[in-house]
């Protein structure tokens, strides 16, 4: 698109809506929000910028293949039930630590593995989003 | 005896990483893993002896019934020798028959991978355990067996062995079900302990039925056989270890393994003696046709491995401990011989028996070993050969009614062997010199190393078999038939019967060898049974699966999206209203559950609205536009009803798709109707049919509650898990397999749809 104003408009949109992501990811456990959701907003965000630059652009900016994303967020969503193993418990029970970082927007973080799980869903969820939506876009008639 | 194995699976891990760095020095390296396992089981030499049992155990999916249950008897420490003693020699043998070979790094995964799992298949206790070691044996088979996967006809062949041995490992799946569910056991161990149980079981002929299968399919009994000739296109190292000395006897320790639980029924002794005879007999005939060296071998193997099936199917004393004993016998000189025929080949550059000759010049130390394995081979005095046939013809003698016959199969196979043995291990070095590719010299140590001491085993065991015959024969036997046994072996037994046939047997085996140009060269009539081989026979069943395959996935794989919707629809309806009928459903009265308020009816009529236009406007940017708005209805829906984060997801991914859409309409041929009016009028009909059973199904469910919800166990607990948001609690910690598998899906989803897209880009976008 070649509008000036959406493009302006989008470079003050986009930031603020990864930041958004990031916060929804991190409140889901206790408030509505959650991986899927974070990734999925994640991910459109990356859909704005292509629609006001272009497709190709918004892939620099994604910096690593989507693919990348997919794969490393199935691979921390595994190791993170993996984790349960050094505790003697089953695949993926949750472990918590003692830790709990106070932040602003979302109170009392608490540090345990169904954290790392929801960020392992986060980021493949990322990675389809944009996978899809990139490998439709720049599909040639 | 689990650190071992998970040794030996690690070293397959690690070995390519290990090639990339220690090259020459990794075969040495590596074989230390079966020589170490061979020392340690030495160590345990004086408990085995006196027939002590070591068993170990250790937890693994106690629900599935499968522990990590290992049992050393006798039976299982002389094949654990085997497979350790030769695997040792069989990785130099490797790391220098595959030297410089582009893949000698994988080749070391994959022997370590096979040993693993050979190891286990003889220690598993539990007989699920088993299994899975048993099919990590077939499945390590094919990867060696197409080691060169870019000839067809190692692709073949290692497919055709995976097919065959995995029917029978399905079987043997099926006959260990019905075991433990009849009695109740789960390990071998166990079942030792109750040898009745199962011969008295009303199951028994089915589960016997099915053991034989896996066990001929393994051991290539007749009609099986077919595939051990094909493994030949395996490298030699494999057919030396895989193919003569341990997985092909894998099928025969099965049977051995239950004989305590399964033999002694005339099905039992039948069936061996009746295969094994036939397998005896063809694999000898055969094998004297053979040119190649190694089909020779692999020929005279099938041989075997059905004179083993039928001695325990003879199944007295005299037949138990000829089979002990003959087990390791074959293992010696047939590992040996394969491992010459690997070097002659390596050398010469060829395999042809009618070229090679006159080699012991050039090759003194490899004839040598070769020499003491074809004679141990053929049975003749001092070497461990002979007291095993002895001992076969003693049992041979005693076997029953049928013992003339059994006689006389044993003499004729034994001829045959013997003439095998002077055409593959003798013959190619002495006489005169032939022309051959390359100009032989003798091999490198590590090729010859092998064979050597294999053979030197064979003499040694002959002259002194008091070094084994207490310590290692006699639990074998011992825990083989569930009953103690002593077993004493000597060289001499006075002027018996057998020794006659033995001589009988030497005569006319020479007859062969002398005859064996004519014996070739005899033109077999084509009968018409030709067609009826089983080798045939595989390749018949293969093709027309492929065909059916091919045909029944064009009909249903049709590609038409519409045709897809259609089916599911229907059916869908269908088992609606057939539900429908079955719990009156239809007589559910319609009372609304909560007050609705006005706003939400005037919404769904505006949904309703936009269905109903999606049918029926005429611009696919409309009909998408419809599509959109009922998609951000259900969200105002969930929200209504109090499901934020449902609300919140269905808004992002309506908004997602829906631009999605967008950026593709214009690429879309131009809108056309592909429906006729009566297509039409059936698509609307399944439509509302399915749509208005599933409302009635929905009233239903609302209204009677059949199960009670379980969303409260859930919201009382999710404190408990550290959260307050239910929902998510839910997906990341309560259902956290589940959503494993889903992101999995996706994972998988994407992967496909990059690849389908792959094609349509010109040009591949720059990653950073």
């Amino acid at each position: 698109m070649n509008s000036a104003l959406f493009r302006i408009a989008v470079r003050w949109v986009i930031p603020l809506q990864l930041a958004l992501s990031i916060v929804l990811l991190f409140r889901g456990h206790n408030e509505p929000g959650g991986g899927f959701i974070g990734g999925l907003l994640a991910a459109s965000a990356f859909l704005v910028y292509g629609m006001a630059h272009s497709p190709e652009s918004a892939r620099r900016l994604l910096r690593l293949d989507p693919i990348v994303f997919m794969a490393l967020g199935l691979a921390v969503a595994t190791l993170s039930g993996v984790f349960a193993w050094t505790a003697t418990m089953p695949f993926l029970t949750a472990i918590w630590s003692d830790l709990s970082i106070p932040t602003i927007l979302i109170g009392d973080l608490k540090i345990g593995s169904p954290l790392f799980f929801d960020i392992g869903v986060y980021l493949v969820v990322l990675g389809i989003g944009t996978s899809l939506v990139f490998d439709f876009w720049e599909v040639q008639d | 005896m689990l650190l071992f194995i998970s040794l030996i699976f690690l070293g397959s891990l690690i070995a390519p990483w290990l090639y990339r760095h220690a090259k020459g020095w990794t075969a040495h390296l590596l074989a230390l893993l079966p020589a170490s396992l061979f020392v340690h089981l030495i160590t345990l030499l004086p408990q085995i002896s006196q027939g002590n049992v070591i068993t170990q155990s250790h937890l693994w999916a106690p629900t599935l019934e499968i522990d990590f249950a290992f049992r050393i008897d006798g039976l299982s420490y002389l094949l654990l020798l085997i497979i350790s003693g030769i695997g040792t020699l069989i990785v130099l043998y490797g790391g220098g028959y595959l030297k410089d070979h582009h893949h000698e790094g994988r080749f070391y995964t994959f022997i370590l991978l096979f040993m693993g799992s050979m190891l286990g298949v003889v220690s598993a206790d539990n007989l699920y355990l088993l299994f899975i070691f048993w099919e990590m044996t077939s499945i390590s088979s094919y990867l060696l067996i197409g080691f060169d996967h870019e000839r067809k006809e190692s692709r073949q062949a290692a497919l055709q062995a995976l097919l065959i041995t995995g029917i029978g490992g399905l079987a043997m799946l099926a006959a260990f079900i019905l075991i433990t569910q009849t009695t109740g056991l789960l390990t071998i161990s166990e079942l030792l302990q109750h040898p009745h149980l199962l011969k008295q079981d009303p199951h028994y002929d089915v589960i016997l039925s099915l053991i034989l299968l896996a066990a001929f399919t393994k051991s290539a009994q007749f009609p099986f056989h077919f595939w051990l000739p094909g493994a030949m296109a395996a490298p030699t190292p494999v057919s030396a270890y895989l193919h003569s000395a341990t997985m092909v006897k894998a099928g025969i320790f099965l049977l051995a393994r239950l004989y305590p639980v399964l033999a002694g029924t005339l099905l039992w002794k039948y069936s061996l003696a009746i295969f094994g005879g036939i397998t005896m007999l063809l694999g000898a005939f055969v094998a004297l046709r053979q040119t190649d060296l190694k089909k020779l071998l692999a020929y005279s193997t099938v041989s075997t491995l059905g004179t083993l099936t039928l001695l325990l199917g003879i199944g007295n004393t005299l037949a138990l401990k000829a089979a002990v004993l003959f087990l390791l016998v074959h293992a010696l000189y047939k590992g040996a011989l394969f491992m010459v025929a690997g070097t002659i080949d390596h050398e010469t550059g060829t395999r042809n028996v009618h070229l090679l000759g006159g080699l012991a010049h050039k090759m003194p130390i490899t004839a040598t070993a070769s020499i003491l394995a074809a004679l141990s081979m053929a049975g003749l005095p001092p070497f461990q050969g002979f007291i095993t046939k002895e001992i076969i013809y003693e049992a041979n003698l005693h076997s029953g009614p049928y013992a003339l016959w059994i006689v006389i199969v044993g003499i004729l196979t034994f001829s045959c062997m013997i003439a095998v043995a002077f055409i593959s291990g003798i013959r190619p070095f002495t006489s005169k010199r032939n022309e051959t590719p390359k100009t032989p010299h003798e091999a490198p140590y590590t090729l010859w190393v092998g064979p050597t001491i294999l053979g030197s085993l064979g003499l040694l065991l002959g002259i002194w078999p008091q070094w084994i015959d207490h310590s290692i024969i006699s639990p074998a036997v011992t825990h083989l038939s569930g009953i103690p046994h002593t077993v004493k072996l000597s060289l001499w037994h006075g002027l018996t019967l057998s020794l006659g046939l033995s001589i009988l047997t030497l005569a006319i085996g020479f007859t062969i060898y002398k005859g064996r140009h004519r014996l070739r060269s005899m033109h077999l009539p084509r009968t018409p049974f030709h067609y009826l081989t089983p080798a045939h026979l595989y390749e018949i069943a293969l093709v027309s699966l492929m065909n059916v395959s091919t045909a029944l996935t064009r009909r249903l794989q049709h590609g038409y999206l519409r045709r897809y919707l259609l089916v599911f629809i229907t059916l869908i309806a269908i088992s609606l209203l057939w539900v429908m009928n079955a719990i009156q459903a239809n007589q559910v009265p319609w009372r609304p559950q909560n007050t609705i308020a006005w706003g939400e009816i005037i919404f769904i009529a505006l949904m309703l609205q936009s269905a109903l236009a999606a049918c029926v406007l005429q611009s696919r940017l409309m009909v998408v536009m419809a599509l959109g708005f009922i998609g951000y209805g259900v969200a105002l829906l969930y929200a209504f009803y109090g499901a934020p984060d449902l609300a919140i997801t269905q808004v992002l991914v309506e908004t997602l798709t829906l631009i999605l859409l967008l950026l593709l309409i214009h690429k879309l041929p131009k809108f056309t109707l592909k429906s006729t009016p009566y297509q039409k009028m059936r698509d609307a009909a399944i439509a509302l049919t399915a749509g208005i059973a599933m409302a009635f199904m929905v009233n239903h469910a609302l209204a009677k509650q059949p199960y009670p919800s379980i969303s409260q166990w859930f919201s009382e607990n999710s404190l408990l898990a550290k959260g307050q948001n239910v929902v998510n609690v839910i997906i990341v910690d309560f259902r956290a397999l589940d959503t494993l598998g889903e992101i999995t899906v996706l994972v998988l989803a994407g992967l496909g749809v990059a690849a389908l897209l792959k094609r349509t880009k010109k040009t591949i976008p720059p990653a950073s």
